[in-house]
């Protein structure tokens, strides 16, 4: 099963090393991974995407949590959260399938963000599902390129967690 | 305004610091320049590796953090064995090390490794500090972080220009961490759980691990144990947390432990880690450890918690603290049966050497009684790692806390006789003895210099059986007797090693001629009879001693769980 975790760090050099260091160490694999400071400045949120079963990631997770320059740590799989990834898309196309491409666009809420006349860039926020299926769809037409955020999540409980 | 040495220095005073042990170097020339007027001892060793391990085996031995200092590069990477050492058996101790001035690091510069990335998986926690301001508050933190919660190493690596530049900052006199802040007190309700399940039950057993040594709760564990007349078995790490010349005491389990703690394992119905980590070694083949058995956890480290063995009473806290809230709960009771059965299993199986075809040899176990004998059981025993320290383990009984020091989890060869150096100059009131074999005391015996030069009176006991015996007794078991690489004497060398015997001179070195080039008394042991008067002589001599014990060269360590089996499936024989 995929796990989503969320840890606020000390926004130091290391950090991130320390935490993909202790994970990788270990033997499991970092899905996504996304480092942004938060609205404290000195505090870092580290949002991961790792794959493993429920008894391995409470062990990861705790194992984390101990580490000095983890703050908090939370383990959002089997929690109400919101998570989204932005993707950048660079498809091929042609007079033939400029339109097509095009609407499908449109019908995900995505945005053209950069025309040339043999490629367009699209930029598509959402859940992990929803871009795997747009790309799932323009994949026929020849995608160039793709540069994809990795999930980023909040927990859907009020206030601060 | 300060320099950063200034820092260090006042630093290491404010954390309390008496003795450093290390070895100068380029990017620490600032820093042994002041420490040449401080007021701290410097032991100056002959190799790094030396240094964590005597301040390992100080620590261990004083419960006080062990302090080491070398240079950069080839001198920090060589800490990496001792640091991870120190990190396997949760030893508090603080590592300094020197760098590259800040604009060289990255530019491969002379002596440079990235010793914070190098350290990272082996540490509790490392800095690499980047700017003097930070310095202050940097020291104090390390050794805060070394001694609190689950203790352990701490490294800081301090660059040339950091240590030279000045800042006004100072040392701070609280240390408050926002990510760092261990569970002390055990929840009540836990507490309550477990002195139910154990006034519930009717074969409790104590399993009690280092933790319980390094949270000084060798008192509250011997309290608990004699109140619910509980059982108790110890790791290795956890030998003399409870008298083994107890009643209740039913020695060390796992894979060498006695065959009475291992059946009480398996039959007990609750059993009560206190500080242990149900490590490989202890616990054999998971499915079937412990089957019968309610487990209930008391540790200072959550991550410890169900990491190998799902836990139902799980307790996270200090262990002193949480026995002392648990030992009122607790109800005297006889459990008569259950003591019947394990005094009959005593009786039966009890650690045994000798059978009639032995009796004339010199066994290595009968050094081992024989130092028991002569110290009355109250000398430091610090060991190597091999069939020795098991025999260490089974035939010295362990009656008080931090007087058995071992490498329990990384299994260092080379850990004793620096560690016993550290050990005796924390605690120069006690015999301290080195336990070792002919493989191991080859690794970091240049050490043997600084306990002469100090005047620290160490015994190395060296039982010599020309032999890496421990991996040859694998090899004789479940390798077809095929010694690859084990052996160390001269003769019956591996046809791969291309070995060409001398006559006469089957084995090197002579560690007695080794003992005296480095300013040591040496004596050899050929005969069992002669045992008993060079250990006298030993142990009288004012000086560092090596004895060098001619034994028999393929005993065994038994009782042995093979490696997976469950616990009940030791290898008994004697042959």
């Amino acid at each position: 099963m995929k796990h989503v975790i969320s840890a606020l760090v000390e926004n130091r050099p290391g950090v991130l090393a320390r935490i993909v260091g202790l994970i990788s160490g270990r033997g499991y694999n970092i899905e996504t991974l996304n480092v942004a400071p938060t609205q404290d400045a000195t505090v870092s949120r580290i949002t991961m995407t790792v794959p493993g079963d429920d008894r391995i990631l409470e062990q990861v997770t705790k194992q984390l949590n101990k580490l000095v320059d983890v703050i908090k740590v939370y383990d959002l799989t089997g929690q109400r959260f919101i998570d989204r990834e932005l993707a950048l898309v660079k498809v091929q196309i042609s007079a033939k399938n400029r339109s097509s491409v095009m609407e499908l666009a449109a019908l995900f809420k995505a945005e053209i963000v950069h025309v040339h006349h043999k490629s367009l860039t699209i930029q598509i926020v959402g859940g992990t599902e929803e871009i795997d299926n747009f790309l799932e769809l323009v994949r026929s037409n020849g995608i160039l390129d793709i540069s994809r955020t990795g999930t980023i999540a909040l927990g859907r409980a009020e206030g601060r967690e | 305004m300060r320099t950063g040495v200034e820092c260090l220095i006042d630093g290491l005073k404010k954390a309390g610091v008496k003795t450093v042990f290390g070895l100068p170097g380029g990017q620490v020339l600032d820093i042994f320049n002041k420490i040449y007027h401080a007021p701290f001892e410097f032991i100056l060793t002959r190799h790094e590796q030396g240094a964590t391990h005597m301040a390992d085996g100080y620590a261990r031995a004083t419960g006080k953090v062990g302090c080491c200092l070398v240079t950069s590069g080839p001198g920090a990477t060589n800490t990496v064995t001792g640091l991870a050492n120190a990190n396997m058996d949760s030893i508090p101790m603080v590592c300094i090390t020197g760098q590259v001035p800040s604009p060289m690091i990255g530019n491969d510069a002379f002596q440079e490794a990235d010793i914070t990335g190098i350290t990272r998986p082996v540490t509790k926690h490392n800095y690499l500090v980047r700017n003097v301001d930070e310095l202050p508050r940097v020291i104090a933190e390390a050794f805060y972080i070394a001694a609190t919660g689950r203790p352990g190493p701490v490294l800081i690596d301090i660059p040339k220009d950091v240590q030279r530049a000045k800042t006004s900052a100072i040392t701070p006199d609280a240390v408050s961490i926002r990510g760092y802040n261990p569970t002390i007190d055990g929840h009540p309700k836990q507490i309550s759980r477990l002195a139910e399940a154990i006034n519930r039950s009717e074969k409790p057993l104590l399993y009690v691990g280092g933790g319980a040594i390094l949270g000084n709760a060798a008192e509250e564990v011997v309290m608990l144990a004699h109140k619910g007349k509980l059982p108790v078995t110890t790791t290795l790490l956890g030998l003399g947390a409870f008298p083994e010349t107890d009643d209740l005491a039913l020695r060390m389990l796992g894979m060498h432990g006695s065959v009475t703690a291992n059946y009480a394992t398996h039959h007990c119905d609750l059993l009560v880690s206190i500080g242990a980590r149900f490590d490989d070694r202890v616990t054999g083949k998971i499915s079937e450890f412990a089957q019968k058995a309610q487990i209930a956890h008391i540790d200072i480290d959550p991550t410890a918690i169900s990491k190998s063995v799902p836990v139902d009473i799980p307790v996270v806290g200090d262990v002193k603290n949480v026995l002392r809230e648990l030992l009122p709960q607790i109800e005297a009771r006889e459990r008569n049966e259950w003591h019947e059965q394990l005094n009959a299993w005593k009786a039966k199986h009890p650690f045994a050497y000798a059978n009639g075809k032995n009796a004339h040899k010199l066994m290595p176990q009968f050094v081992i009684e024989q130092i028991y004998n002569l110290t009355n059981g109250d000398a430091i025993i610090v060991t190597e790692v091999g069939q020795h320290q098991m025999w260490a383990a089974q035939y010295y009984k362990y009656t008080r806390p931090r007087t058995f020091i071992s490498s329990g989890g990384l299994g260092t060869m080379g850990f004793g006789l620096p560690a016993a150096i550290g050990a005796q100059i924390g605690r120069p009131d006690k015999i301290v003895v080195d336990i070792s074999g002919d493989g191991s005391a080859q690794m970091n015996f240049q050490e043997l210099v600084v306990a002469v030069e100090h005047h620290v009176p160490i015994k190395v006991v060296i039982l010599n059986n020309g032999y890496l015996g421990m991996v040859r007794q694998w090899q004789e078991l479940f390798y077809n007797k095929e010694y690859s690489a084990t052996r160390l004497a001269q003769n019956l060398r591996g046809k791969n090693e291309n070995i060409r015997e001398r006559p006469g001179k089957q084995y090197l070195p002579d560690f007695v001629k080794l003992a005296e080039a480095h300013g040591a008394l040496g004596l050899r042991v050929q005969e069992k009879s002669e045992v008993e008067s060079a250990l006298k002589k030993t142990f009288e001599h004012d000086g560092p001693v090596v004895v060098e014990c001619m034994v028999e060269e393929e005993a065994n360590v038994y009782p042995m769980v093979p490696a997976g089996a469950s616990l009940i499936e030791m290898i008994q024989s004697l042959a």
